[in-house]
């Protein structure tokens, strides 16, 4: 039996161990292409900063990009007034409760883009928030595509560059794999302000692929306390009923 | 007071009922005088929970029909509808997804129960073979409702998954669309499939699977056969306690530390790093944009990577197939002296030692890139050593140097 223990102990910890090396030595499960991203500074609920993306979101990218599955009204989730939204951010005759189209068709986004703009209700869970925040910032002069832009993180990517008022223009420059980004020509904010920019609009999508995660993580600690709970209540139980098993 | 007019009136209503049904020669057949071995360990936790997630899946599953739209238009947009527009919409849904792979972790952890302490062998073979068909009806369950948020991953692993048939036989594969690509058709089969076929067939065989247990009773962590040693007097056997209280209260303890951990997903990982939900399943389904690396979820991947170990394509599918299949064969492949792994020589550990590590390996081989160098070949070895486990058991079973088993259970 003692002998039969250790054996167990070794076969488990050995188990265990594979287990562990071979996620800790592998990538995770559908990882993008080897990419260097620049981390996202986004704090998750700052609603001034979700505010702002918001704005930044309504000004600049959605003339081509839906979120068809977000309603205006939702938007008091971060803190604005139904006047404030429809002030602000709504630019023709939706109602509050309407979701977020874009007037642009889609056969001719088609012809123009060769891909139609995605939707980005839920982006922000296919591409993660540091992919975005790398992507709004790594576009540059490439006079070889067909918009005359590039993007280090998408590469030949359909989308011009429709923030490069404020980013100014970026060009490719250095040696064979030794390259950087340049700004050539500054744009209207300083290399500062359109991080913050970016970062903002950024937090915004992460909030909009998921309106939900507050409460969600509000309730969850709730939840676990519940268990927690439970777990010693059944366990006192359990011992008073098993005292007498021997 | 009242009581004792109370408790006549209850006896009578009882009397009443079971006059006309069996309830309470039911309730003590099967809860509170079924005599279970008082030596469970940990192990033992997995088959009440895994009527727990079946409950939770069946309940969630009730409520998001109610906003869910099988049609290739709206599927997408509805789940999102479900995930924000519908009062608590993302707790039902996230908790049916979670509960998804939770299913298979619990029934992966009750079958290495029965693997470890020989569960499967005389007399529980039937038992095993239900067991066996709740876990290939659960597969086609969580395949099939992969397929429903109609995601880019949704398509193309159902497209993956029903090409293995086009390979065996292309009518066949015809057939199961409906269509000669994954389509409309597809998705309201599947549909109808997921929601009312596969789970009156899971719930039909869970109840036969606790049937043919009840019939012979629990095995144990020693493998020893409880009836043998029965109270001269009350018949009872002398390992046996009552199923109610002692487990009920003790499966209770294991219900409260498996939400706990369940609730961690829900709340605070659902996607569980991309293992659960996948980040390219939130794009909708594109028929002409094939994703550049498809990947089945988690626990089709051991299966998957033994499917792309071998070369020749029908040969895979087979091999897929085998590899799931010959669990079946297993009460008449083991022919050790013994049935508890505690019993067993160093040989049969080895092998069980070496075939649950093969497993792991290959579940992890199955989300890895198959361009990597590494993948295949590792994929075959780990594939040789599975059905090794399973072609050599007849042998080396026999030859393993047991330990005698005890008369009694151990604690």
């Amino acid at each position: 039996m003692k002998q039969h223990a250790r054996w167990m102990k070794f076969l488990f910890s050995f188990v265990a161990l594979t287990a562990l090396s071979a996620g800790l030595v592998g990538q995770p499960a559908l990882a993008h292409e080897e990419l260097v991203l620049d981390r996202a500074p986004i704090v998750e609920g700052d609603k001034a900063s979700l505010q702002r993306g918001a704005r930044a979101f309504a000004n600049y990218c959605q003339n081509c990009h839906s979120a068809q599955y977000l309603r205006y009204s939702r938007l008091t989730d971060i803190g604005l007034s139904e006047e404030e939204i429809k002030a602000n951010l709504m630019f023709s005759s939706e109602k509050i409760g309407d979701t977020m189209t874009v007037a642009l068709d889609k056969a001719d986004a088609k012809a123009w883009f060769g891909n139609p703009p995605p939707d980005l209700s839920v982006e922000a869970r296919v591409r993660g928030a540091d992919w975005l925040y790398s992507y709004l910032r790594g576009f540059y002069k490439d006079s070889s595509r067909p918009t005359g832009w590039n993007n280090t993180v998408y590469h030949n990517v359909g989308m011009p560059h429709v923030l490069y008022e404020l980013q100014g223009v970026q060009e490719m420059s250095g040696e064979e794999g030794a390259q950087s980004l340049k700004v050539v020509h500054p744009g209207k904010l300083s290399p500062a302000e359109y991080n913050q920019f970016t970062a903002d609009l950024v937090n915004y999508l992460v909030w909009m692929a998921e309106p939900a995660k507050a409460t969600r993580i509000q309730i969850g600690v709730l939840a676990i306390f519940f268990c927690v709970v439970a777990f010693f209540v059944t366990l006192a139980l359990k011992k008073e009923f098993w005292k007498d098993i021997h | 007071m009242s009581t004792a007019s109370e408790n006549t009136k209850l006896a009578q209503a009882t009397q009443w009922i079971d006059a006309r049904f069996p309830m309470s020669s039911l309730w003590r057949d099967h809860i509170s005088e079924y005599y279970a071995p008082k030596n469970f360990n940990f192990w033992y936790y997995f088959g009440s929970l895994a009527m727990l997630v079946l409950v939770i899946q069946l309940v969630t599953g009730i409520f998001l029909t109610m906003n869910y739209k099988p049609d290739a238009r709206f599927a997408f947009a509805s789940v999102e509808y479900i995930m924000r527009d519908v009062n608590y919409g993302w707790l039902i849904r996230y908790m049916h997804s979670t509960g998804a792979s939770m299913f298979f972790v619990v029934v992966y952890l009750h079958m290495c129960r029965g693997l470890m302490y020989g569960s499967y062998r005389k007399p529980r073979e039937l038992v095993w073979l239900i067991g066996m068909g709740i876990y290939l009806c659960l597969m086609g369950e969580a395949f099939m409702g992969y397929l429903l948020p109609w995601g880019q991953m949704s398509y193309w692993g159902a497209q993956v998954i029903i090409s293995l048939f086009d390979a065996i036989s292309p009518p066949l594969a015809l057939w199961i669309r409906g269509d000669f690509v994954v389509s409309d058709a597809t998705l309201n089969r599947f549909f109808a499939f997921h929601v009312i076929a596969l789970p009156l067939v899971l719930v039909g065989l869970v109840l036969v699977h606790i049937i043919a247990l009840h019939e012979v009773g629990s095995n144990n962590p020693d493998g020893v056969e409880i009836k043998k040693h029965k109270d001269p007097v009350t018949h009872k056997p002398l390992d046996g306690i009552n199923f109610h209280p002692y487990y009920t209260l003790k499966d209770l303890v294991g219900v409260s530390v498996f939400l706990a951990i369940f609730s961690a997903v829900v709340f605070f990982a659902p996607e569980m790093g991309g293992y659960f939900l996948e980040a390219n399943n939130f794009i909708p389904a594109d028929p002409m944009k094939t994703p550049p690396h498809i990947a089945p979820v988690w626990y089709f991947t051991p299966y998957y990577a033994i499917l792309r170990a071998i070369p020749q394509k029908q040969l895979g599918v087979i091999a897929m197939g085998a590899a799931v299949l010959i669990f079946l064969a297993l009460p008449w492949l083991d022919r050790g002296a013994v049935k508890s792994i505690r019993y067993r020589g160093t040989l049969y550990k080895t092998a069980f030692g070496m075939f649950i590590t093969a497993f792991l390996i290959l579940g992890y081989m199955g989300t890895q890139d198959p361009n990597l160098w590494y993948v295949n070949p590792v994929s075959q070895v780990c594939t040789a050593i599975y059905f090794a486990f399973f072609l050599l058991m007849p042998i080396y079973s026999k030859l393993d140097k047991t330990l005698p088993e005890p008369d009694r259970v151990t604690s």
